[in-house]
C-alpha cells in the first residue's frame, strides 16, 4: 500500500486512479468500518482539517455520508446547497467555486448535475476535490463503496458477473461502477430498454440484454438502479407499471439467480418499480449495507486525500 | 488614388483559371491589370516574392454580435478579425438581439460596417420575425437594406411550411435561405451523440437531428426547384444526401466549417467548452465524409461559423455553456492543412474560399478578373504560427486551436483598392 499517494489529489472519475490505489482505498475503507461500531465514533485524525460538501443539486444521502464521514475523522465539515440562492442570482459555477476556495478548505465536495462540473472545479479550486456526482458522468465514492461491498461478500473482482440493471443513459453510478469493474476485469451485463442504454453503448464492452431474466440467470452481483418518473415525461418508457412488469427484480425473477447472489441499488430505492419490497428487504439484499460502506468509503476517501498513508 | 501593384506573387484565381507568376494592378477599386511584369507609374508597389496572391476570401456565415451583444463582438471587431483572416466578405446571421429581421436592423449593420471600413459585411435577413419559426420576417424591407440571403441560424426552422415559404418568397427578390439543420431530437443536447456521450454521460445531439432536416429541405428543394443552402454540413449522412440530389440535379448547396472538418468529438473527453458547438464535433466518419465531400465537390465552400462568446460565458459547465467558437482567424491554417493532407489543391481550396461561396449568394467579388472589386487576400502559406487567442483581432477568444500551430497566415488584405490589413507593412 505504500503505493498509495492520493495526498493532494482530487478524486473525480475512477479513470483518473489505479487498480492499486482503488484496492487501497478499498483496503482502507474496510479498517474504517470498525471505528463507526464503536461507542465513541470519532478520531482525531482530521482535527483542523476543513471539509465543504458543495452541493449544487439536492442529495440528503450523499451529503449526510461525506458529513458523517468528515465528523467521524473530526475534520470540520460545513454543508453548502446552491440550488436556489446564488445560481439563481446569476453567479455562475466558477465564481461560486471560486469563493468557497477563497475561504481555504482542505477538501471540497461537489455535486452537481452538469458532468465535468467536478473536474471543473478541480482545474479553479486550489484544492482538493471530491466528485460528489456530477450529472450522468460519475459518482466515484459511489461505485468505490460499491465494490466494497462486493470485495467484502465475494472477495475477488476477476471474471465475477455483475449484471446492472435499469436507467443506464442517465446513471453516473452505472457509469463508475463499469469504469471500476471493467478495470478490475469482471464480466458485465447491462439489462435496460433500448430507451434507457446510450447509443453506441458497446464502448462500455459490456454485454447487452433487455431481458432481466437473462441478467439475473448467473449473475454473481445484481446492480439495480433508480428509475425516475421523468424519464416517462421524456418518452422513453410508457409508464412505471410497464417498467415493472420487465425490468423490477421480484421474487420469481429471483427464481432464476445463483444461491448466493448479491444484491445492490445505490438508493434512494423505488419499492415495486425496479426493485420488489420483498427482493429489497430479503436474504440477498446489501443495499444497507452498501449505505454503513459509504460512510466507512468516504472516511477512506477523505482521509487518502487529507493525510495520506502513514 | 493611383493604384496599388502587387509584384512578383504567385497568382492563384480560380475563377478565371489563372495559376502562376503575375502582377497584378488594382485601380479605382477594382482589378486593372494582372500581367506578368508590370509596370506602373505612380501605384503603390508591394512586392509579394514567395506570397500567395488570391481574391480576398468570402466567408458565408459568421456571427458578429452587434446590434446586442456587442461586449461579444460588435461589427467593426468581426469585421477586423476577417480581414485579418483573409476575409474580404463575410455574411452576417441574423441572431442578433433585436434579431435582422426588418429592413431597420438590415440597415444599421451595413451603415455600421461601411463606417467600420474594413471587410465587406453583408447581412443575412432572418428567415422569421424574432426567429421564432412563426411568420415570416419583412423580406423585402431587409433586401432594399442590404440582406443577400435568408436564414434563422442557431436556431432551424423546425415548420417545413415556413422554410418553403421563405425560399419561394425570397426567390422574388433572389434571396436562398441557409438553413441550421437541426430537428427537435437535439433538443438539451450538448455534444454530438456518440462515443464520447456515451461514456461521459454528457447529453448527445444525435447526426440524425441534421441528416433529417437536410433531407428534408433537399426534397422541399427539389419540389418547388428552387435553391436551398445547407450551413455548416457535418455529418456524413448529410454529405450523403446532398451529394445524391446533386447527381439529381437539386438546387442544393452546403457549407463546411474548419472546425468539422478538422475536430472530432474525441476533444470533449475534457468537458471544454471552448470545443462545444452546434452542431457538434462529430465521429471520425463524419469527419471523413466530410473531407471526401470537399474532395468529391459535394461540398461548395468553406464557412467559419464564427461565433464569439466572452471568456466568462464559456467558463461554464458544459451543458449550460453557450455554442460556438471563433474561426476567421484560423480558417486559413486550418484549410491548408486539407491541402498538406491531399485531399484538397491549393487552387480548390481558394476556389472554397473565393469564387464558389460568391456564386451561392451571388455576391460580387471571389475573382480577380478583370473589372471586378480589388478584392485580395496576400498569404504565405509556409509561415508557421502558434493559434494564441488572445492576439485575436477578434473579442471571442473561445478557439478550440488554442496552442496549436499551424503553417499559412495572410499577411494581406485590400477591400475594394484599399489596404485594410497589412501588419508587416508589406
Ligand atoms: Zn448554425
Amino acid at each position: 500500500m505504500n503505493s498509495l499517494k492520493l495526498s493532494g489529489r482530487h478524486l473525480l472519475r475512477i479513470a483518473d486512479l489505479s487498480t492499486d490505489e482503488i484496492m487501497g482505498l478499498i483496503n482502507t475503507a474496510e479498517r474504517f468500518l470498525e471505528i463507526s461500531e464503536r461507542e465513541i465514533k470519532k478520531v482525531p485524525t482530521l482535527r483542523g482539517k476543513t471539509v465543504v460538501n458543495l452541493f449544487f443539486e439536492p442529495s440528503t444521502r450523499t451529503r449526510t455520508s461525506f458529513e458523517i464521514a468528515g465528523k467521524r475523522l473530526s475534520a470540520d465539515v460545513i454543508n453548502i446547497s446552491v440550488q436556489a440562492s446564488s445560481v439563481s442570482k446569476g453567479e455562475t459555477f466558477k465564481d461560486t467555486v471560486l469563493n468557497i476556495a477563497a475561504m481555504r478548505p482542505d477538501v471540497i465536495v461537489v455535486r452537481h448535475s452538469s458532468p465535468g462540473a467536478a473536474l471543473y472545479a478541480s482545474q479553479i479550486a486550489g484544492c482538493s476535490v471530491i466528485n460528489g456526482g456530477d450529472g450522468a458522468h460519475a459518482h466515484p465514492t459511489q461505485a468505490l463503496l460499491d465494490l466494497m461491498t462486493i470485495h467484502m461478500h465475494k472477495k475477488r473482482f476477476e471474471n465475477l458477473k455483475v449484471s446492472i440493471v435499469g436507467d443506464i443513459l442517465h446513471s453516473r453510478v452505472a457509469r463508475s461502477d463499469i469504469n471500476a469493474l471493467s478495470r478490475l476485469k469482471a464480466d458485465i451485463t447491462l439489462c435496460a430498454p433500448p430507451t434507457l442504454l446510450p447509443k453506441r453503448s458497446e464502448v462500455f464492452g459490456a454485454r447487452v440484454t433487455h431481458s432481466i431474466e437473462e441478467a439475473v440467470a448467473d449473475a454473481d452481483v445484481i446492480m439495480m438502479l433508480r428509475i425516475q418518473q421523468e424519464r416517462m415525461a421524456q418518452g422513453l418508457f410508457p409508464s412505471l407499471r410497464e417498467y415493472a412488469e420487465y425490468f423490477c427484480l421480484t421474487p420469481k425473477v429471483m427464481e432464476k439467480a445463483k444461491k448466493d447472489v448479491i444484491i445492490m441499488h445505490p438508493g434512494p430505492i423505488n419499492r415495486g418499480v425496479e426493485i420488489s419490497a420483498e427482493v429489497a428487504d430479503g436474504p440477498y439484499s446489501l443495499i444497507l449495507y452498501q449505505v454503513t460502506h459509504g460512510v466507512a468509503m468516504r472516511m477512506a476517501a477523505l482521509y487518502l486525500l487529507c493525510v495520506g498513508e502513514g | 488614388m493611383s493604384g496599388i501593384l502587387i509584384k512578383g506573387g504567385r497568382l492563384i484565381d480560380p475563377a478565371s483559371g489563372i495559376d502562376g507568376l503575375m502582377d497584378i494592378l488594382m485601380e479605382e477599386g477594382k482589378i486593372a491589370a494582372i500581367e506578368p511584369n508590370i509596370e506602373a507609374k505612380g501605384a503603390r508597389v508591394i512586392d509579394a516574392k514567395g506570397l500567395i496572391v488570391a481574391p480576398g476570401f468570402i466567408d458565408l456565415h459568421v456571427h458578429f454580435r452587434e446590434p446586442g451583444h456587442e461586449y461579444k463582438e460588435t461589427i467593426e471587431t468581426g469585421a477586423r478579425a476577417a480581414v485579418a483572416g483573409g476575409f474580404a466578405s463575410v455574411c452576417c446571421m441574423a441572431n442578433t438581439q433585436p434579431a435582422n429581421d426588418n429592413g431597420t436592423v438590415t440597415s444599421l449593420i451595413v451603415e455600421k460596417a461601411r463606417k467600420a471600413a474594413l471587410a465587406r459585411v453583408y447581412p443575412v435577413g432572418a428567415v422569421s420575425k424574432n426567429l421564432d419559426g412563426q411568420e415570416l420576417a419583412e423580406i423585402g424591407e431587409m433586401k432594399k437594406a442590404g440582406a443577400v440571403a435568408l436564414s434563422d441560424d442557431g436556431r432551424c426552422v423546425l415548420n417545413p411550411r415556413l422554410v418553403r415559404s421563405a425560399m419561394e418568397y425570397g426567390s422574388m427578390f433572389g434571396l436562398t435561405v441557409v438553413e441550421h439543420c437541426e430537428d427537435s431530437s437535439a433538443k438539451g443536447g450538448a455534444i454530438n451523440e456518440g462515443e464520447v456521450s456515451a461514456r461521459f454521460g454528457i447529453k448527445g445531439m444525435p447526426a440524425t437531428a441534421e441528416d433529417s432536416i437536410a433531407v428534408r429541405n433537399i426534397v422541399i428543394s427539389e419540389y418547388i426547384s428552387l435553391p436551398v443552402h445547407i450551413a455548416h454540413i457535418s455529418t456524413k449522412g448529410a454529405v450523403e444526401a446532398v451529394r445524391a440530389a446533386k447527381a439529381k440535379g437539386i438546387k442544393v448547396t452546403c457549407e463546411v466549417t474548419p472546425h468539422h472538418f478538422t475536430l472530432t468529438e474525441k476533444e470533449l473527453e475534457n468537458f471544454d467548452p471552448d470545443f462545444k458547438m452546434s452542431p457538434p464535433l462529430r465521429a471520425e466518419d463524419d469527419v471523413r465524409a466530410v473531407k471526401e465531400g470537399l474532395k468529391d465537390g459535394t461540398i461548395d465552400c468553406i464557412a467559419t461559423d464564427h461565433a464569439p462568446h466572452a471568456a466568462w460565458e464559456k467558463e461554464m459547465e458544459i451543458d449550460k455553456a453557450p455554442f460556438g467558437v471563433v474561426g476567421l482567424e484560423t480558417a486559413l491554417g486550418l484549410s491548408l492543412k486539407l491541402v498538406e493532407e491531399g485531399v484538397i489543391s491549393l487552387t480548390g481550396m481558394i476556389s472554397l474560399l473565393t469564387n464558389r461561396p460568391a456564386r451561392i449568394f451571388n455576391l460580387p467579388g471571389g475573382s480577380l478578373k478583370k473589372g471586378a472589386p480589388a478584392d485580395i487576400a496576400v498569404f504565405d502559406q509556409e509561415r508557421e504560427w502558434k493559434v494564441e487567442p488572445d492576439e485575436f483581432f477578434s473579442k471571442g477568444k473561445n478557439s478550440p486551436f488554442r496552442g496549436w500551430t499551424l503553417k499559412g497566415k495572410n499577411l494581406l488584405t485590400i477591400v475594394g483598392g484599399r489596404v485594410v490589413f497589412n501588419p508587416e507593412k508589406l
